[in-house]
């Protein structure tokens, strides 16, 4: 769908590359030779990257990860960074069929008071924590803007690093929540087919794929240092989509150079009252593979692997390929005040360690646990 | 013979016996307090935005009080930020050295010598001793002089790549035109690239990632620092001349003595 009344629009030149190539990826047609060719290049290009995600590349699952792994330590040492993501509403104006805060699901609905924010963020601060992601529902509605920002000037005199994971906004917006403390912007497209993601999202302002496809680009040009990509893997074909979110994140960098870049990497979770909704053919042997793949095209990005991923799984991957690790999580709202749940989760999550886990699984893998890595300037 | 107990590095009015520059960034915690030792750096890096203050565990307690924090500005991608973030690194306690990383590319990070240069101007005008970080040009080097800078620190090769001396021309005309102590910084991978870099007549070197990553922290550290050591004591014997023809031990001529 196209863009709605009030949404800045942007050149449509990079979105339609994008779509275009992700259109034209045949993954059948690489062969062993393709990979291999691909895993001996210094720096692997875009068809490299065809072939590290392809069928054939499964085989090779052993020298991907070892290239991975090489790359990350020369990016990122043995540095792990930790941070939690801080659900503050989960009303949401959006109807997307696979996500449990679809406006048409019957959930309990919560929107903590920025004093409940406030008293959040401090039992959150308490463990150490430098990095908090705000997150909200999709509710477009235009007084939620300075809400979250107030959220943000709260969570910015605790937390060397705050990001928000929200709707996405005009480049105005964007530059407002800078000034409320933000650095980082995630923003997930869920699938770069406009024909599947016209299927899944059936109302509210995320049916206009454009207008999400372009949210990095606003977040930039509104001051925000980070912006993050992803794809929800499962939600259509994860090999198109893997291989999109990884040239998205690219040709942004590539007109953006300044930008630091992230990668995330979910896959479709259960949700209340949403208990067929699972990632289909995305086993974890996939999964693996497209995270390599992520880093050996995108060797300096952040990639963060979340809590819809087991602890075993997620303790094996920040040995290869993720440099970031989200620690202490609850998806649900207003969790952090006593442990009690107040507002529904928005998926169930698979890894319930703790902070302190955490951090002692990974100095135990040999790698650094990093609290703070940035600087508000 | 030259006693190189006697010969110091010296920044900004500050003696060091050491010429090893350690950086922190991609260490853990506790092998860096190891590191320092078996290096024996007088100097280590700091990346301000890695300080975790008041946090469970800050790098600085991991530093021995008697070393010299280098902070250094990464994370700044301008003038304004750099000063900034050094400001803050005062303020914290971190002294008056700063490292100027001026760095607005992060596929490749490097570093905006336009940006540096206007950095290291403001802030030696507020006191610092600024030691920065620059791809090695001379015309820059020597705005970088003119702007008040400590010394000049050019690339090796890009960080994080181990590639080592890939500017090497360029970084020996900076020896040979700049007054300033000439600090390789970035992209030394192992201690015989490092060992040439002194030999050329660098006054330091600067290492993270080659001993951060190496199998053995403490080892790879003490490799670099004897090398370091070895090639500065190269550096001052003077090395022999290279010479495309060959040349007889006994000159052909000495009969004419």
């Amino acid at each position: 769908m196209s863009y709605m009344d009030g949404m800045q629009r942007i050149d449509k030149s990079l979105m339609n590359r994008v779509l275009n190539l992700r259109e034209n990826y045949n993954y059948e047609g690489y062969t062993k030779s393709d990979v291999k060719r691909a895993l001996g290049m210094s720096r692997v290009d875009v068809e490299g990257l065809r072939a590290l995600l392809s069928p054939a590349a499964g085989e090779f699952l052993e020298e991907m990860a070892a290239r991975a792994q090489s790359d990350m330590k020369r990016h990122f040492g043995n540095g792990i960074e930790l941070f939690t993501p801080l659900y503050i509403s989960n009303f949401c104006d959006s109807n997307c069929v696979y996500c449990g805060f679809s406006s048409h699901n019957k959930i309990s609905r919560l929107r903590l008071k920025v004093d409940e924010i406030k008293t959040e963020l401090e039992s959150i601060a308490k463990s150490g924590l430098k990095d908090v992601l705000i997150l909200t529902g999709e509710s477009a509605k235009k007084r939620d803007l300075s809400y979250i920002g107030e959220a943000c000037k709260e969570a910015s005199k605790l937390f060397s690093n705050v990001g928000v994971e929200i709707y996405p906004l005009n480049s105005d917006e964007y530059a407002y929540l800078h000034e409320c403390g933000v650095d980082y912007v995630i923003v997930f497209q869920e699938t770069y087919s406009p024909e599947k993601y016209a299927k899944v999202h059936i109302g509210g302002q995320k049916m206009s794929f454009a207008y999400r496809f372009n949210a990095q680009e606003r977040a930039l040009m509104g001051g925000m240092r980070g912006v993050g990509f992803a794809a929800l893997l499962g939600l259509d074909d994860f090999r198109k989509d893997a291989f999109a979110t990884a040239i998205h994140a690219n040709f942004i960098q590539q007109k953006y150079p300044h930008a630091e870049i992230a990668i995330s990497c979910p896959r479709l979770r259960p949700a209340k009252n949403k208990s067929e909704v699972n990632a289909g053919e995305v086993d974890e042997k996939s999964l693996f593979q497209v995270i390599c793949a992520y880093r050996i095209f995108l060797p300096f990005a952040n990639i963060t692997i979340s809590t819809r991923e087991n602890a075993k799984f997620r303790n094996g991957i920040i040995k290869v390929a993720a440099s970031k690790i989200s620690a202490g999580v609850s998806v649900g709202v207003g969790t952090h005040l006593d442990g009690v749940k107040r507002g529904d989760e928005q998926f169930e999550i698979d890894d319930t360690r703790g902070v302190d886990e955490i951090y002692k699984d990974i100095l135990a893998l040999n790698l650094q646990p990093v609290m703070s890595n940035h600087i508000y300037v | 013979m030259m006693d190189i107990k006697d010969d110091f590095l010296e920044l900004g009015g500050h003696k060091f016996s050491s010429r090893f520059i350690l950086g922190s960034g991609k260490f853990s915690l506790t092998l860096l307090e190891a590191a320092i030792k078996d290096a024996k750096a007088q100097i280590v890096t700091l990346a301000l935005r890695r300080v975790n203050e008041g946090g469970s565990e800050n790098i600085l307690d991991f530093i021995p009080k008697d070393i010299t924090i280098l902070p250094n500005t990464s994370g700044a991608r301008n003038a304004d930020e750099a000063v900034r973030i050094a400001k803050l690194a005062r303020e914290l306690g971190c002294g008056d050295f700063v490292k100027v990383e001026c760095i607005k590319d992060s596929r490749y990070l490097l570093p905006d010598n336009y940006e540096t240069i206007k950095a290291t101007e403001k802030l030696a005008n507020l006191g610092f001793i600024v030691m920065p970080y620059m791809y090695p040009d001379l015309n820059v080097a020597r705005d970088l002089v003119n702007a008040g800078a400590a010394c000049v620190m050019p690339l090796g090769a890009p960080i994080g790549t181990n590639k080592g001396l890939a500017t090497r021309e360029f970084i020996k005309i900076l020896i040979d035109e700049i007054e300033l102590p000439v600090i390789v910084d970035a992209g030394i991978g192992n201690p015989a690239q490092a060992c040439e870099a002194m030999q050329m007549g660098c006054a330091a070197v600067m290492a993270n990632t080659a001993i951060a990553t190496s199998g053995d922290v403490r080892a790879m550290a003490k490799a670099f620092a004897l090398s370091i050591e070895a090639g500065r004591l190269a550096y001052l014997a003077g090395l022999g001349e290279i010479s495309e023809a060959a040349r007889a031990s006994s000159p052909l001529s000495g009969f004419l003595e």
